[in-house]
């Protein structure tokens, strides 16, 4: 049995496996008492053969099978009773001990240690009544994923493959409980467990290091729960193809994500830092890069990731050198023949009049040892390094290179930004395309303000689940909000509050970037945040809080309970009377 | 033929068979009913339960729970009867002689109804 079956067959698997030893521990206990009746006993006071009832020998065999013994009941026993008796006490000790043993091979059965640990987990899983996401792999990629949804305070509930790593989850401190369960997420029965259908589960992330079990999520996804959103890794172009052409939502590419950071960053680095700060993982610090130069490059290792940035750095019009076994597939490029470890083919590269370098192979140690190489022929010279196991990042660490290509972190990222905030991804769009003067003024003024940690972004919908107290505002008309009227801090003297409006969505318009702050607010606008924290928090009471939004507003503290309320008013007409 | 299928059919059938035999005869007279005949059918009973353990068909259920009502007739019939001679001490009382054997009819009306699915299934079958 597999994790496919219902959650009910456990109770029938055990049935079936104790079919045997229950039969034979019937006909032992039949066999004994029959015996026991037939038997002759000692002579009574009148000389007749006395024999037990079947009342006193189910009694008798109930505790002597039980090895309570309490001794020969009702009489003591004659001599052909106690020579049955004794063959009946083996009898039953050994179908104790058959019973005994199936029970305990099948507690130790992998199937039915499987089949109880999947009744369990869907159990946990039909119990949650709160939003969840359902993560598919919990490698290094869905670690990072697990701990960010955490932090923001999200569910998560996780399938993974390796037994292993599913134990190393049970490890973690997470602080809400994770209900993991060890099987392929690959088959439809078990997503359903996982709750694909529940109403509760927000989304669905596929982050399996197999293109193919992606694939099998995405189109289970889209099938059986097609008004989520599924985010779904892959690496492969026609695996990309594939999903697409079944209207997968979400597909991220690391290869090709990391591709368009460097041509961003070549392009603009102010709009590259400006999206990295917003979709850093949370709690972290940003490092600012060196910006990358402009001349001529050298690229080790033409797989895919090697094909994404060789378009991106000739799209920005750079010469590339590739260093690779095999010769690239377009002969346009200039190709020297090695692996760039050496030193010959990086000076055959032109390494000496090089300004970057790019380590792309699939193998960690290659290419720091290409980097290292590199630097020591040219000192000066821009290091893209890619790595590929998590496990190696002391040494890249060691390295400081000038950027460091990692998959599971770059998957990450744009996971969090998607699922969390839905309203990023147009932000971030505008950000990519736009000039690199107005993502500098944009950059200063927001690091300026908030500092180079990762900020809070967040998106409000102005509607009565996500904003009662502006609705109800703003269902009576009274007058118009502004965005600078909204944005004030609960305290004496609302003091501005540490965030920034960056996108505002409003049905039938254009969407506003940037938003000033005499901008009206209206229902059903969508608004992005990004702020502090406590900016977050303070602005989320506002939104919920009718007094908190009439002191934000007014800065008067009304009074709240009907005997305050009353002579509240009650004082407010004998001062009007008075004047 | 199915080795599985036989043995399954033979308890079926033999519970019935005992059951009848006990339940046949005047109901309060003691004569006519054999406490070994009781003890066998009960054996039978419960071994024809444990058989039908694991099926997760419908009418596997229906069976299973045929067989446990029989199951809880028979034994209660036993109880009876030893509380009578033991407890009681009046000895087999023609009353407490058809409270078991009308007990012991219940059971077989549950047994008739076993043997009934049984045969069903197998003209069902068609093979």
């Amino acid at each position: 049995m597999d994790a496919g079956s219902t959650p009910t067959s456990t109770i029938f698997l055990v049935l079936r496996r104790l079919r045997p030893p229950l039969i034979v521990l019937i006909v032992i206990f039949a066999v004994s008492v029959l015996g026991l009746t037939l038997v002759p006993g000692p002579p009574d006071a009148n000389g007749a053969i006395q024999r037990l009832s079947f009342f006193h020998a189910t009694y008798f065999f109930s505790y002597t099978a039980t090895t309570i013994g309490f001794g020969e009941i009702p009489y003591a026993f004659s001599e052909q009773q106690r020579l049955w008796v004794t063959l009946c006490i083996y009898l039953s000790v050994i179908g104790w001990a058959y019973t005994l043993g199936t029970v305990f091979a099948m507690l130790q059965d992998k199937n039915f240690l499987n089949a109880v640990a999947v009744q369990r987990f869907s159990r946990q899983v039909r119990r949650l009544r709160e939003h969840f996401f359902l993560v598919c792999g919990y490698g290094e990629t869905g670690r990072l994923i697990c701990k960010a949804l955490d932090e923001l305070g999200y569910r998560a509930v996780v399938i993974e493959l390796d037994e292993a790593k599913v134990g190393d989850l049970e490890l973690q401190s997470y602080s809400a409980d994770m209900p993991a369960l060890c099987a392929d997420a690959g088959k439809p029965d078990t997503l359903i467990f996982a709750g694909l259908t529940s109403r509760y589960c927000r989304g669905v992330i596929a982050l399996t290091n197999d293109d193919n079990t992606n694939l099998a999520v995405a189109i289970a996804a889209r099938l059986l729960a097609p008004a989520l959103p599924a985010l779904c890794r892959a690496e492969h172009a026609d695996t990309v193809a594939n999903m697409a052409s079944f209207g997968t939502r979400h597909i991220i590419n690391p290869f090709e994500k990391f591709g368009e950071y460097m041509a961003l960053a070549l392009h603009s680095p102010a709009a590259y830092n400006l999206l990295l700060w917003l979709t850093g993982l949370p709690g972290t610090t940003i490092t600012r890069h060196r910006e990358p130069p402009r001349g001529k490059w050298v690229l080790c290792g033409y797989g895919s990731f090697g094909k994404v940035m060789t378009e991106a750095l000739e799209n920005a019009d750079l010469p590339v050198s590739i260093i690779d076994r095999a010769p690239p597939a377009d002969p346009a490029h200039t190709w020297v023949k090695g692996d760039g470890t050496g030193t010959e083919a990086l000076r055959a590269a032109g390494i000496a009049d090089a300004v970057g370098i790019v380590a792309a192979t699939g193998n960690d140690v290659n290419n720091l040892s290409i980097v290292v190489t590199a630097r020591e022929l040219n000192p000066r010279l821009f290091t893209v390094l890619r790595q590929n196991q998590v496990a190696n990042r002391a040494l890249f660490d060691a390295f400081e290179s000038d950027f460091a290509m990692v998959p599971s972190e770059i998957v990450s990222h744009e996971c969090l930004a998607i699922l969390t905030t839905p309203l990023l991804a147009p932000f971030l769009d505008t950000v990519r395309h736009a000039d690199s003067a107005w993502a500098k003024t944009l950059l200063d003024e927001l690091t300026g303000r908030f500092g180079w940690d990762v900020p809070a972004v967040w998106s409000v919908a102005i509607n009565l689940p996500q904003a009662p107290s502006v609705y109800r505002m703003l269902m009576r008309h009274e007058q118009p909000l502004r965005l600078t009227d909204l944005l004030r801090t609960p305290v004496t003297d609302r003091p501005a509050l540490p965030c920034r409006a960056l996108l505002l969505l409003r049905e039938g318009d254009p969407p506003r970037l940037l938003p000033d702050d005499e901008q009206e607010i209206r229902l059903g606008d969508q608004i992005l945040f990004v702020g502090s924290e406590r900016g977050r928090k303070d602005l989320a009471l506002t939104l919920f809080n009718g007094h908190t939004l009439k002191f934000v507003l007014t800065g008067q503290d009304s009074p709240s309970g009907l005997v305050w309320e009353w002579l509240a008013a009650r004082r407010q007409a004998r001062e009007a009377a008075r004047a | 033929m199915n080795l599985e299928k036989v043995i399954f059919g033979f308890f079926i059938v033999f519970a019935a068979t005992l059951n009848f035999g006990f339940f046949i005869g005047d109901i309060d007279n003691p004569v006519h009913h054999d406490i070994y005949e009781l003890f066998a059918a009960i054996v039978v009973n419960l071994i024809a339960t444990v058989l039908k353990f694991g099926d997760r068909t419908q009418i596997g259920a229906v069976h299973l729970a045929t067989s446990l009502v029989a199951d809880l007739q028979l034994l209660a019939a036993a109880m009876v009867w030893g509380y009578t001679i033991h407890v009681a001490g009046t000895g087999l009382t023609a009353g407490a002689m058809s409270s078991i054997v009308s007990l012991s009819g219940g059971a077989l009306f549950a047994n008739v109804i076993s043997v009934v699915i049984l045969m069903a299934e197998t003209i069902m079958q068609r093979r």
